[in-house]
């Protein structure tokens, strides 16, 4: 009966998780054409060894030697990688305080606290970015209430730029920081830093040499939890970014829904999960002892 | 200290409120113009109404959360008893590393590779596919949350059952299921308002006649800021935030996490 618990489970991932993404690894390595659905070539199971000889003759490296070549390529990836650092170092920033409030508030607020965090989470992603349009254009709220305040002469210029695109990220990603930071922080010996403080360390040491470190663990899951999904982020880009910021989860889509390139999109989707998995890779071997010894 | 606290957590509380509340605000105004006050109105609503294919899409989205998340209800919970229960079987990891996977992966890759082998397999595009995508997206939440109550649960009360000579079937009926019930509802709940809510995975599965809720609204905000999406919006936000409300309720009563 035991045995038997993952196998449903299992086949579902396998089937719609696994495979989908071997599909695309070999998608990505076929050619485009003009048919339905548009690539080359197919595997011919019914082939049997043969059918696998053509396959292997057939792969076709040349969408990955485009992504290497062409700079649109590059200039996108390297500006998702660089948009995610960024957004994510912010919202560690302003992250931290945050968590280390909630759990510095009294006991009977935190559950509540912690609710405040999600329901945004929960609230349509597409909508609260859609919010940010009316606020960042030119005679948008934002605007109009600096020039209001004296503080800018002409409306701001933000919307369709990529600072608006990092507004975004740490808006629609401040949860994803917040909370397993907080989680860490909550379990924190609150006793560690009161004895630091008590061996005459100032406010600001014992944050740097015991809160901060002590923290570490939720700050790796946190700024994992952001980076990775940011990287193939596709809606905040697409409404905030104008059409200046290239990412990758844009470049994708538009290669699939534009110009109909399966291929070339199933080999940014590849590019895309390389940069995903290799910090997720890292982290797992830095985090994995931790998570054994806390069992 | 206490003081910096207060500041820290109205700051970041207002920056995760304001603009939903900005939104809400303007949905009641009188003016088609988004960003001037013409007054209180709820004409927008009015519009809203009168709105055939919105309303179509959103009768579509319902239909499809309500399936894709009872699928990955029954699914995920499955997942998390053979994680907690299951002992060390063979490739526990690689099932772990299935599992987590869709909570992180680039909603674009999901749904690209879903879409490859939809038509791979020939299966046309529309609501199956849908649903099926959504029920994946929604297994791993719920196997995380419900989990998290198996974790949390005392097994003594189950033992104790099974000595006085319980089957594990009756076990499971009569002394687990209650127990993780309030994690069932919270984890649907979730599983719910994710497929209510994606887009871009809808985009990439979906086929003609199955435009979902976001895909209609996502195609009308292209076009710009309009009143109309507002009050669109402030529905959805409203109806999310009930559902997320009463999940945090379910999940936080008895101290369960």
């Amino acid at each position: 009966m035991k045995r038997l618990l993952p196998v449903l489970p299992a086949l579902w991932l396998a089937a719609f998780v696994l495979l989908p993404v071997i599909l695309t690894l070999k998608i990505s390595l076929s050619t485009p054409a003009t048919a339905q659905p548009p690539y080359l070539p197919v595997l011919d199971w019914s082939a049997g060894i043969e059918g696998w000889g053509s396959f292997l003759e057939a792969l076709d490296f040349t969408n990955f030697e485009t992504l290497a070549s062409d700079a649109l390529y590059r200039d996108a990836a390297l500006s998702s990688v660089t948009l995610a650092a960024i957004a994510t170092t912010i919202l560690a920033l302003i992250g931290t305080p945050i968590a280390l409030a909630m759990a510095r508030a009294p006991e009977r607020w935190q559950p509540r606290l912690v609710a405040l965090l999600i329901v945004p989470f929960w609230t349509s992603f597409l909508i609260r970015i859609y919010a940010w349009i009316a606020i960042l254009k030119p005679e948008g709220l934002l605007s109009a209430g600096l020039m209001k305040l004296g503080l800018i002469a002409r409306p701001l210029e933000i919307l369709n730029s990529q600072g608006a695109v990092l507004i975004g990220l740490t808006y629609a990603y401040l949860p994803f920081m917040v909370l397993p930071l907080y989680a860490v922080l909550t379990k924190l010996d609150p006793r560690l830093p009161e004895a630091a403080a008590d061996l005459g360390a100032g406010p600001t040491r014992v944050f740097w040499t015991v809160t901060l470190p002590l923290a570490r663990p939720g700050l790796t899951a946190g700024a994992l939890l952001c980076f990775v999904p940011m990287v193939g982020e596709f809606i905040i880009p697409d409404l905030l970014g104008g059409s200046d910021t290239l990412m990758l989860g844009r470049v994708l889509w538009s290669e699939f829904f534009s110009n109909r390139d399966w291929p070339l999109a199933s080999a940014v989707a590849i590019l895309v999960l390389v940069l995903v998995v290799g910090p997720l890779i890292l982290f797992r071997e830095d985090e994995a002892p931790e998570r054994e010894a806390r069992r | 200290m206490r003081a910096l606290d207060r500041i820290a957590l109205t700051c970041g509380l207002g920056f995760l409120y304001a603009p939903i509340l900005i939104l809400v605000i303007y949905s009641f105004n009188a003016s088609a113009l988004v960003t001037v006050w013409g007054g209180f109105s709820t004409r927008w609503y009015g519009v809203l109404v009168a709105d055939v294919p919105l309303r179509e899409a959103a009768g579509i989205s319902l239909v499809v959360a309500l399936a894709s998340a009872a699928l990955a209800t029954v699914f995920g919970t499955l997942a998390a008893l053979a994680l907690d229960r299951g002992g060390r079987f063979a490739g526990r990891r690689v099932f772990l590393g299935l599992i987590y996977a869709p909570l992180v992966m680039p909603e674009v890759i999901t749904g690209l590779s879903l879409l490859l082998l939809f038509v791979g397999f020939g299966l046309d595009r529309g609501l199956l596919t849908l649903v099926v995508a959504h029920a994946t997206l929604g297994l791993g939440f719920v196997a995380v949350i419900v989990g998290a109550r198996l974790r949390g649960l005392d097994r003594s009360l189950e033992e104790a059952a099974a000595d006085l000579g319980a089957a594990p079937a009756r076990v499971f009926a009569t002394v687990t299921l209650p127990l993780i019930a309030p994690s069932l509802a919270a984890a649907f709940l979730l599983a719910f308002t994710l497929s209510l809510d994606d887009l871009v995975i809808a985009s990439f599965v979906s086929g003609p006649g199955a435009t979902t809720l976001p895909m209609r609204l996502y195609s009308q905000v292209r076009l710009g800021v309009n009143p109309e999406i507002n009050a669109a919006s402030t529905l959805l936000v409203g109806t999310v935030t009930a559902i997320a409300l009463t999940a945090s309720w379910l999940t936080g009563r008895k101290g369960s996490a």
